[in-house]
């Protein structure tokens, strides 16, 4: 059993009132932190965690807080990116649902760190009830000292604000959650300026992840160092993991990052395992954007080593026999599963959430949809494989914001991966329709790639 | 940009092996047009009298080869050069590199999948920038064998024609409401490859200089409705112009046939922009655009110069100026076809409308 940090009091009951969480030992780094540290010691403690953002990039999260400009007498702000939209990604709607106060607690910590007097929490639209909670969470802070003018007697104001979003998946992008919370259109930013120069009304500001923020509490609590003890390597921590698809148990679990992947899908502790005792067929690591990967270079990577839950193990191999962590959406597919099929539903996706600024990604995704469609429904033809292919290509690094590259990445994988199935569908259409191709066998990826 | 110049140029960049200095703040695409001709992007929806503009596109996408003397590293990813600083000692790939103009025949593929393709009956057929780039970077086939995206038709009032079937979503037009005008009723609506140009709800545009969206507009999904249908703008004659008015500058470009003047629009430069005087940009008002249609309302100047990469450039015009052709020299001497050779004959340009004493008649036509 691993250790749990953010949601080792998430099942105590009544934790979401104030008084039981304070109880349980909470809103102590508040108070350490404004008591006995300065903001520089703060952001020192998270940069000596090695703790990486964990909204999908990865990037270390006290280096993002060192690149804040501060330049005097303009504001800077903290902006908790609560916009979980990722198809298979559920894990800070669970923190913010269960233990609300963890996250507030870890905005004020981190508002002290970043000299952010207003603190914003941008969530999706469709996480209505959590609004309520959040909102419940923050009055009682509010109501207790924790926010609002010279916070313990530090000198110190903060407030938090909850803004909810209308629904888009682009608006978990940071600069379009930027446009999105002044009240525009959530179209991306061109970058540069980032935001940690030009950000939310053209003042320095810093965007995090709901968990990250979360893990900014027990990083204060115990020490910068003690908490890059746990995990491996530059992966530190704890990561939450939304696990779900064909598995027994799916749900939101905590790992610490030194489990295998195996581990996590068949130990009873975690997934328990595929039902009915089916074979696996393929995951998706990280959330619909990262590459899909098949059960063989899953639990092992191309060199033949046991492939860990981790940022290190999982991109093992680059893209060509790896994958990524991404924001820890463990979508498990066992041999029913169709893979075009389920390229299609994504392609779907994207062509639906792309926000249509820039030519690639808004003409690509809807393009690739078409085409996949027409494989999935026993229309396609052999060189719609190297279209997708090449579509796919050029759509890859030339937007504007990441999106266009989420939707190319899982496409991508998927020919490189399962060419067999794709063509399978295309020279078989009328089977195609009626079963699935199962587990024929896998494409060897580093052939095809070479 | 113009105001540019005065300042001390500083920075070196080079560009497709041509060296240049700039001054501080000059974006890659900008010095690139100092140097001129090929080695400049093509830019669908930068436009540097419009600020914010950019970066959509993606047709002006380059290889920083290495980022700066200082720091020599190269971009890992091609970058949009309409909105990119130069650094000193920055090493820029446009034309001389295979993965900008893959890259690019992408985004102008994209661009054409939902294209109407329908410039046979475009008023902006011949000085359409999408038209240019189809031609230089584009395929003679395509490869997308689905119904192209459609939209209902929008009216959006008397004096624009708005036909977003064409639309590239650059955005121009949305800046030009924004900066130009009283105040923008019109704007992107939806998203994704549904997202469209509309005023919400079928309101009409008629703010005093909304006229400049049609100018700006790179396609013909905003033309001009006082000109729709009248001709096409190769069998015009285009002259400078000027009248006194007191909310514009006046001076403009008349499009006649005959003696009629068949349409008015701002001066544009050789990059398709609205000219600068006295450091401002030559925005004019919908007065001198639409209602001053006789030629006895203007003083006429002279013949205009055509001196951009165009369609419109195969056409016989007075001073007719080639841009300066900068391909020779960053390709080793190799020549490849350029755009404004390829229709030097044609059944049009059977007239050489220069040798015209006055504007184009229909008759002149008839030979």
């Amino acid at each position: 059993m691993g250790r749990k940090l953010l949601l080792d009091k998430a099942h105590v009951e009544n934790i979401r009132l104030y008084e039981v969480y304070r109880r349980e030992g909470g809103y102590r780094s508040v108070e350490k932190a404004l008591k006995s540290m300065s903001p520089d010691q703060v952001t020192d403690e998270v940069k000596k965690s090695g703790l990486r953002g964990r909204g999908g990039a990865g990037f270390p999260a006290g280096l993002k807080w060192s690149f804040l400009a501060k330049p005097e007498g303009v504001p800077r702000y903290l902006v908790v990116n609560a916009d979980e939209s990722e198809p298979g990604t559920f894990k800070d709607r669970y923190l913010m649902e269960f233990i609300p106060h963890l996250l507030i607690e870890g905005m004020i910590t981190s508002s002290y760190a970043l000299g952010s007097t207003t603190s914003y929490i941008y969530i999706r639209g469709e996480y209505a009830w959590i609004v309520d909670i959040l909102e419940q969470a923050i009055a009682e802070a509010r109501h207790n000292g924790w926010l609002g003018k010279n916070i313990l007697g530090s000198g110190f104001d903060c407030d938090i604000h909850v803004q909810r979003g209308a629904g888009a998946y682009i608006c978990g992008e940071e600069t379009a959650l930027l446009e999105s919370l002044e009240g525009k259109r959530g179209n991306p930013r061109i970058k540069p300026p980032f935001p940690a120069v030009k950000g939310l009304w053209g003042c320095p500001t810093v965007v995090n992840n709901v968990e990250t923020i979360a893990a900014v509490v027990p990083i204060i609590n115990e020490g910068g160092e003690e908490y890059a003890k746990i995990g491996i390597g530059k992966s530190t921590g704890t990561k939450l993991i939304s696990a779900c698809g064909n598995i027994n148990k799916p749900g939101v679990y905590e790992i610490d990052m030194t489990i295998s992947v195996e581990e996590f899908i068949y130990s009873d502790e975690y997934c328990g395992g595929i039902p009915n005792g089916r074979k696996l067929k393929a995951c998706i690591p990280g959330g619909s954007s990262v590459p899909i990967l098949p059960a063989n270079l899953l639990l092992k990577t191309a060199k033949g080593e046991t492939r860990l839950m981790n940022y290190e193990s999982l991109a093992d191999g680059g893209f060509a026999s790896g994958s990524m962590m991404g924001s820890g959406g463990f979508i498990v597919m066992d041999d029913r599963q169709c893979v075009v099929r389920h390229t299609y539903t994504l392609a779907r996706f994207y062509r639906h959430e792309s926000c249509g600024q820039c030519s690639p990604c808004r003409e690509g995704t809807g393009w690739m949809e078409k085409i996949l469609l027409n494989i999935e429904t026993g229309k396609g033809k052999m060189s719609d494989i190297d279209l997708l292919w090449d579509i796919q290509r050029k759509i890859e690094g030339n937007t504007i914001c990441p999106l266009g590259d989420a939707a190319a990445w899982p496409v991508a994988a998927a020919i490189r991966h399962f060419r067999d199935e794709f063509e399978w569908h295309v020279n078989h259409p009328e089977e195609a329709q009626t079963r699935n191709y199962g587990l024929a066998h896998y494409a060897d990826p580093l052939v095809l790639t070479a | 940009m113009a105001e540019q110049t005065n300042k001390p140029a500083n920075l070196k960049v080079t560009i497709d092996n041509i060296t240049v200095e700039v001054a501080p703040g000059t974006t890659i695409l900008q010095a690139a047009r100092q140097i001129g001709g090929d080695v400049t992007p093509p830019a669908m929806c930068y436009y540097s009298k419009l600020e914010g503009s950019g970066g959509k596109c993606r047709t002006c996408l380059v290889e920083v080869a290495a980022g700066s003397a200082a720091d020599p590293r190269p971009m890992p990813k091609l970058v949009a050069s309409c909105r990119t600083g130069v650094m000193d000692g920055m090493v820029v790939k446009n034309i001389t590199s295979d993965r900008v103009q893959d890259a690019r025949a992408g985004v102008v593929e994209f661009l054409l999948v939902n294209h109407p393709l329908d410039c046979p009956v475009c008023d902006q057929a011949g000085e359409c920038h999408l038209q240019d780039l189809g031609y230089e970077h584009g395929k003679e086939g395509t490869r997308f064998e689905f119904k192209r995206r459609t939209f209902e038709p929008e009216d959006i009032g008397p004096y624009i024609q708005l036909h977003m079937n064409r639309c590239i979503l650059c955005y121009r037009c949305t800046y030009v409401a924004d900066q130009l005008t009283d105040s923008r009723v019109h704007g992107v609506v939806d998203r994704g490859d549904h997202a469209n140009i509309s005023t919400h709800i079928s309101k009409a545009i008629d703010n005093n200089f909304c006229g400049n969206m049609i100018d700006v507009c790179p396609v013909g999904a905003l033309t001009d409705k006082t000109f729709r249908f009248k001709n096409r703008v190769w069998f015009t004659k285009p002259v400078e112009a000027h009248r006194d008015c007191d909310q514009c500058c006046g001076k403009v470009t008349l499009w006649q046939r005959g003696d009629e003047v068949l349409r008015v629009t701002a001066r544009k430069d050789e990059w398709g922009e609205v000219k600068s005087y006295d450091g401002k940009p030559g925005w004019i008002c919908n007065t001198c655009r639409f209602d001053k249609k006789k030629a006895s309302d203007w003083v006429i100047e002279g013949p205009t110069n055509i001196n951009r990469h165009s369609v419109i450039a195969q056409g016989h015009y007075t001073g007719l100026q080639k841009p300066h052709e900068t391909l020779p020299a960053v390709m080793d001497g190799r020549d490849p076809k350029l755009l404004m050779d390829i229709h030097s004959v044609s059944e049009v340009n059977r007239v050489d409308i220069s040798a015209l004493p006055g504007a184009a008649t229909s008759e002149t036509f008839k030979k």
